[in-house]
Order: C-alpha cells, then structure tokens, then sequence
C-alpha cells in the first residue's frame, strides 16, 4: 500500500513535470517502448514508426512555436504590468502567411503517408495465407494457400482461471496468451484474410503492424513479412460483446526449418481425422 | 422589423407572460421564456454531466487494478456505452443549446427566441429521453453495451436496452432539429438593426453554422439507429450480409452523421472562447471575417471525412488517400482560428479572470488534442491508433478540455449576467487549477497506453498497463471531485454575493452587457440600435 502509494506520488510528479515540457524528453520517450510503439518486428512496422516519430517531431516543433507565442504574451502582455492594449485586428499578410505555411507542413506529412498507404494495401504474392475467423470469444484460423496448407485450429485465451476468476497474481502474459498459437517462418510475405461468424472484430498484432477488422459476411485482407523471430502479441481491437477484452492473438515468428517441423507435427495430428473422413474439406476462400 | 418577433415570441393568447406568469413548478413547464428555457437545459445538461460522470468513475474504478474488482465486463461495457451516450447527447450538447437560448437573443438583440412555444417542446423532449435512457439499466438484459457508436451486427444482438436507447436518441435528435430551427431563424430573422450578419457576435455565428449541422446529420442518424431497429424486429437485413446487406453500411451512414457531430460540439465553443478572449485581452478579435471563413470550411469539410473513422474496415488505397487528405485539410482552417485567438492576446491587456483561464486552458490542451487528431489522420499510422487508448485520450482532449472547457469558461463569463452576482473568483480559479491538472493526470498517460498496445472498451488488461492505469484513475476522481466545487461556486453565485453591473467585465462589449445584471425577464422588447464599434469593421 505505502509501496503503492509512493509510487503514485512518484508517477504524479512525473507527470506535474511532463506538463510543463510535455515533449521534452521524447528523445528517451523514443526508446521506450513503455511509452510508445512497441518495437517493430516487420519493415511494415518499422514504417509505420517512423511516421509516427516523423509526426511527433512536427507537432513538437509547432507546439513550441505556437505557444511559444503564446505563454510569451501571456508573460508580457498583461495589464498588471501596464500593457496597453494596440487596437490592430487583421493583417492580410499574417493571415495569408499562416495559411499556406501550414498547407506546406501538410504536404510533408502527405507524402510519405501515401507511400505508406500504397505499400500497406498491396498484398499481392503471398507466400503464405491465412485465413482468420472471429468468434464471440476466440479466434479461427485456416492455413489456406502455401506451406502448411490445410493446417486449421481454434485459439482461444488461456490464462489460468485462477487469474480471471480468482484474483491470484496476474501472470506475465495476462490476457494475452493462447493455447493454440499462430506459427508463420521470418521473412515470409503472409498475407491474412480475415471474417467473422458474428460480429465484427478485428485482428491486431502491433508488432508486425497489422490491424484489420474481421466482418461478417465478408473477407478483407492484410499482410505482413516478420522480420525477426519471437512471439508477438496482440488483442481484438473491435468491440465484439462481453468478453471482447478476452480474445488475443498470439504469432510465432520462427526460422524456416522450425517452421517445416511445426507444419509437419500439425499434418501428423490431424492425419488420424483426416484419414477417415478422406480430404478434409478446403477451407472455403473466395 | 420589430413587429415580427414581437409577435412570434409572445403568441397571441399569452399576454401575461410576463415576470410572474404561472408560479412554481407550472412557471417551468409551460414557460416559454428564453432565460427560463435556457436555465433548464444548463440544469438537465448539468445533472446528465453528473450521471455521465459516475459512470466514468465506475469506469475508472474497474481499470485501477489489472483484474475484475468493481463490475463484471457485461455491465462495464454497457457503462462505457452509456456514459459515452450521455455525455454527448445528454451534457454536451444540451448545455451549448442552454448556452444559444439564453445568449443568442441578448446578443442579437431580439426579445426571444423565434418560435418561443417550440422552443418549450424541444426542451420538454429532453427529460423523458433521458429517463428512456438511463431507464434502460434496469430493464431485462440492461442497458445496450454496443459501444456509444452503436455499430451493427452488435447492436442488433443487444436486449430491449437497445430499442429504448433508439427511441431516446429519436426523441433527442427531433429536440435537436427542432432547437436548432429555431436558432436558424432567430438568427437570421430577429437581429436588431443595424447588426448585419458580419457585425454579429462569433458566437451567432458558429451557432448559426452549428445549426445546420444539425439539421441535416440529425435525420441521418435516426435513419441509421432506425435500420438498426428494423433489422432487430422486422426482418430487414440491412446491416447482415447473409441478407444481402453489409455490416460496413452502418458504419458509414453513423459517421456521415459522426463527424459532422464532432463539430456540433465544437463549433460552440470556439464562439464562446471567441467572445472571452478579446474581452480579457481588452482588444478587438483578431481576424474576424477569417474566423467566419474558417468555421464555413470545417463546417462543409465535415462532411466529407466520414471515413477517416473506419481505416481499418479495409478499404481501397485511393479511397483511404483521399479521407486521409480531406482529414488533414481541416488542420488549416483550425490552425487559423488558434493563431487569431493567439493574435488576439498578442499585445493586449490582459487580466486572467476565471474565463480567461478557461479560455487560455482551453487553446492549450484543445491544440493538444488537435495534434493528436493531425496523428490520427495519417491513415497507415491511424490504423495503429485506432480503437486504443491513444483515441480515447485525443477525444477526451477534444471533448472534456474542448467542450467542456468552453462551457465552464462560458458559464463564469455569463454567469453574473444571469444571476446578477459576481461568483467567487478565489473558488472559481481553485476550480479551473484543479480541472486543468486532473484533467491531464487522467488523461495524458492514455496516450501511452494506446501506443503500448491496450485497446479501448476492455474491463481488464495486462500487469503491463498497470501503472499508468492506475494514474488515470486517481485523476479521474480529483476530475471527477473538482466538479463539486463547480456546483459549489454556482450555487454560491445564485444565492448571493457582490453585485454584477450591467457590464460586468471592464473589457465586455455587446448587446448582452447593456442590460441590466441580473437581465430581466423581458429583454429588448424595443429593438436596441445597434452601433458596431469603429474597430469591428
Ligand atoms: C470525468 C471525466 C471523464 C472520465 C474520467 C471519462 C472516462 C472515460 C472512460 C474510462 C471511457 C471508456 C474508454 C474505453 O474503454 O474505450 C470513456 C469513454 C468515452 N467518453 Fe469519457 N470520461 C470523462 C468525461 C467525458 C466527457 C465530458 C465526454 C464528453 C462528450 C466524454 C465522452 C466519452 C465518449 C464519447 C466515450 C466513448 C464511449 C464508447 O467507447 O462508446 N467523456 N470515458
Ligand atoms: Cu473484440
Ligand atoms: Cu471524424
């Protein structure tokens, strides 16, 4: 409790302190990922930070300039101090000026937005696809084009019900852990197609830098190309009812060779099935 | 000229109308006054505040800890549905029409609003919407947990909770229209002479402008919570693929609607921020015509960014391109009205009574939250925004240092006009300090928890989110706290205290402040002469 309440009095001064230079220390704010973007894992990713940074930076330099005039006049400016009030009340010039110069701004924004909007939609030459249903609470997959083709599983939340239910200590990966994980090899061009049964989620990996809602009824698409192995994580980011908060998603980035054997293991599981029932059914893309 | 509203405003069978018509609670059910009327939409606004606020609270209370200690995540999420709900349609947007009919006649110098017995029906509407509302918790299945934006196919799986829901924001939405007709004409109709349209206050004019925002997104709304409806009970399908219909439609019939709201709420108080400002400052607004020009273009851009809400329903590139740029574009005109206000503080006088704080506060964190609106309409970025925390903190920097910050700039500007007593500057400082300093505890380490990767609308999350969580509450209740003192002031106000004059503020300029404090039942029933001051134009 002291414990906790130390560290509210520490976090409260924090933030009296960030007020005052809100930005200031983005430089290590950058860095964190506490703070910011969680660390890309794809040059899509990797991309999107990068505009997201460049924004920052702008904002900033117009915030200092902007309220640098302000908090200025505010300081000088004041009747207390015997300030006169001048009676002007326009200037063409001025206005002309902060109407184009913030046209340019946008412009420098624009560009490299665009770039990325057009390299974002183009999921042409998949290496491998997959196909990802959102139920009311847990996430479907189909491996459908590619190796590993034919691979389909269920994945659904798997924090102990000692944590949700039961108040124990939060683990680790609280409410962002599956039992049946995605598994795709690094640098790969994945591209996921995504529905639902019910009702729209979406499919969200921040990491890999990919967000696409999931629409009954309907596929849409997105792709990535994983450029470092690890686990990345990710959650439902539409709201989809009750336990919205309880529906992750969970890849494996893994080398190609593990990858083989991941699929390998997967074909062996589901041959026993598979045998009886002949083929098992593709899975139905359109 | 002055026949007209004379005429209109009184009707023909209510020549008693005045000081003391009916007494008691008749005087507030029948009355037909614009004081009367605007005094009980800033009470029912204030209530809804209050209600809304609980619920954020509870809200809030849920998200201290990682794990489930105050709801369940079934009624969470319809908290978070109904506090969004009431806010909007039940604080925000009521207070700004309390604010036109008690203002909008004193500063155009008209004897009342123009349809004054309409003007008893669209507020009159307001109470048994919010009854339906609020109602809903304790109907079988409780309220609808569809989220504020109400998107389909959820909202068509929703118990009766949804249904009493639509029909309140049918009935609100016809008390909007009907509001804001009314402001339309006394606007256009009732000004006193020698006030053209660009001599008239700012405040006219982004209400005028406000207005017809209104008019044409309400119907569309109600046509898109109406569909939802029909596919609920009547067999329509269409928001369900299998039916031939699309999930998506929804979406973009309640944006269309969506985004020109966002500027309902906002239009008016850049009006008011525009009347405090050159008042403290002792000096002219800067840029009038260009202030007009600027609420023109946000108004009509308004309605073609629609999309810049669903990036990530996958559209196609040129689609995303072109919401991306019409988004950005509204950067400018809105640049335009922080660099006036800022001109306009450039070289004056200025004291910082409670309005002016207000009103400073206001231009500092509203620009924060427009920042981090110029983020979110980058789209391949966005689409990494979208639906987290970082949303969630840039709409409440709109919306609560926005909205909310006018409103209260507004109502100490105003208030001795209406009470005819000056409030207590000590409190109402004390009050403005806290709010701005909660108000960034709770809601300046969302941003970080939307980038590092929590999503909006969930009852529980990682240990991760922890800390900042944890701050955001403790914010959220001196928020929360701090808005007692509020009442506290305002009720203090009303009681008594030192006597307002006419023109209460030493910098004041207006028709408003050429009646007496308090202003009587019945103002300018002669049309005043309006003479602009040389500066104006
Ligand atoms: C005491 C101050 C306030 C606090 C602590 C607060 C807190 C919250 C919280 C915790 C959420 C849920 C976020 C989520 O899970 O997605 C939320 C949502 C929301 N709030 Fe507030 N809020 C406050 C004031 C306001 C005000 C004044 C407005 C004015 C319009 C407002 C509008 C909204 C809206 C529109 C939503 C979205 C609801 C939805 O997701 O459907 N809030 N707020
Ligand atoms: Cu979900
Ligand atoms: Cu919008």
């Amino acid at each position: 409790m002291t414990n906790n309440a130390a560290l509210l009095m520490k976090k409260t001064v924090q933030a009296a302190a960030g007020l005052g230079g809100i930005f200031a220390a983005s430089a290590t704010w950058a860095a964190n990922s506490k703070y910011n973007f969680q660390e890309p894992a794809s040059r899509m990713a990797a991309d999107i930070h990068d505009l997201h940074m460049w924004m920052i930076w702008i904002c900033l330099i117009i915030f200092v300039v902007v309220f640098g005039f302000m908090f200025y006049s505010i300081y000088a400016h004041r009747k207390s101090k015997g300030a006169v009030a001048a009676q002007f009340h326009e200037s063409t010039t001025v206005e002309i000026l902060w109407t184009v110069i913030p046209v340019l701004i946008l412009v420098g924004m624009a560009w490299p937005a665009t770039k990325t909007v057009l390299a974002q939609k183009d999921t042409t030459n998949a290496d491998i696809t997959i196909k990802a249903t959102g139920y009311q609470w847990k996430w479907g997959y189909d491996y459908i084009k590619g190796e590993g083709e034919g691979i389909a599983f269920v994945s659904t939340l798997s924090t102990p019900r000692g944590q949700l239910e039961f108040g124990e200590y939060p683990g680790e990966n609280y409410l962002l852990e599956v039992d049946n994980p995605v598994v795709v090899p690094i640098g790969k061009k994945v591209r996921i197609l995504t529905t639902a049964q019910d009702v729209i989620h979406a499919w969200w990996v921040p990491a890999l830098g990919v967000k696409q809602d999931a629409i009954p009824g309907f596929i849409r698409d997105t792709w990535f190309r994983a450029d470092r192995e690890g686990v990345f994580r990710g959650v439902c980011a539409e709201l989809c009812g009750k336990d919205h908060g309880y529906m992750p998603i969970e890849v494996h980035v893994v080398s190609e060779e593990k990858y083989a054997a991941w699929v390998a293991a997967q074909k062996q599981k589901s041959a026993a099935p598979a045998a009886a029932a002949a083929q098992p059914a593709p899975a139905s893309a359109s | 000229m002055s026949a007209v509203p004379h005429d209109v405003a009184h009707g023909h069978d209510h020549h008693d109308d005045h000081h003391h018509g009916p007494t008691g609670l008749m005087r507030w059910i029948t009355a037909t006054n614009h004081k009367d009327i605007g005094t009980m939409y800033l009470i029912f606004s204030f209530i809804m505040f209050l209600s809304g606020g609980v619920m954020a609270l509870t809200l809030r209370a849920e998200l201290f800890q990682p794990g489930l200690q105050v709801v369940q995540p079934e009624f969470f999420n319809q908290l978070t549905t109904m506090h969004g709900l009431v806010m909007v349609f039940g604080a925000i947007m009521p207070a700004f029409v309390g604010f036109a009919n008690w203002m909008l006649p004193l500063m155009v110098g008209a004897p009342d609003m123009a349809f004054a017995r309409m003007n008893n029906w669209s507020f009159w509407l307001l109470p048994p919407a919010a009854i339906l509302l609020i109602g809903s918790f304790f109907v079988p299945g409780g309220a609808t947990a569809a989220g504020w934006t109400l998107y389909a196919p959820l909202s068509v799986q929703m118990g009766m909770g949804m249904d009493m829901a639509i029909f309140a924001i049918h009935i609100m939405g016809a008390s909007s229209i009907m509001g804001a007709i009314n402001i339309v004409v006394t606007i256009l109709n009732m000004r006193a002479p020698g006030m053209t349209l660009m001599k008239m206050p700012l405040f006219c004019w982004t209400w005028l402008i406000t207005a017809y925002l209104l008019i044409a997104v309400m119907p569309v709304l109600a046509g898109a919570v109406t569909m939802v409806l029909t596919d609920r009970h009547f067999g329509t399908t269409f928001f369900n693929a299998a039916g031939g219909g699309d999930p998506v439609l929804y979406q973009h019939v309640f944006w269309f609607f969506g985004h020109p709201e966002v500027y309902i709420m906002i239009l008016p108080a850049f009006g008011i921020v525009s009347q405090i400002i050159p008042t403290f400052a002792r000096k002219p607004l800067f840029g009038y015509a260009s202030m007009v020009y600027a609420t023109a273009s946000i108004a009509i851009l308004s309605f073609v960014v629609w999309a810049h809400h669903m990036f990530t329903t996958g559209m196609p590139a040129k689609t995303q391109i072109f919401f991306m740029y019409a988004t950005m574009l509204i950067a400018v005109p809105t640049g335009v009205k922080v660099f006036n206000w800022i001109a306009t503080m450039w070289r004056g006088s200025m004291t910082f009574e409670t309005p002016m704080l207000f009103s400073v506060g206001f231009i500092f964190v509203f620009t924060l939250g427009g920042f981090t609106g110029l983020m979110l309409s980058i789209a391949p970025v966005d689409i990494q925004y979208q639906d987290t925390y970082f949303v969630v903190a840039h709409f409440h920097y709109v919306l609560v240092a926005g909205s909310l910050f006018a409103l209260f700039a507004g109502t100490y500007y105003w208030l001795p006009k209406w009470t005819g007593y000056m409030y207590d500057e000590k409190l109402g400082k004390r009050h403005f300090w806290l709010s701005m300093i909660f108000f960034n505890v709770t809601f300046f380490p969302m941003h970080f928890l939307g980038l590092a990767g929590m999503q909006r609308r969930v009852p529980d999350y990682n240990p991760m989110f922890a800390d900042f969580n944890e701050l955001a509450t403790v914010g959220a209740f001196g928020f929360g706290l701090t808005q007692l003192l509020f009442a506290y002031v305002i009720i203090k106000c009303i009681r008594g205290g030192e006597k307002a004059t006419a023109q209460v503020w030493e910098g004041a300029e207006g028709l408003e402040w050429t009646v007496p404090s308090p202003a009587p039942h019945h103002t300018f029933e002669v049309p005043p002469v309006f003479e602009a001051k040389g500066h104006h134009h």
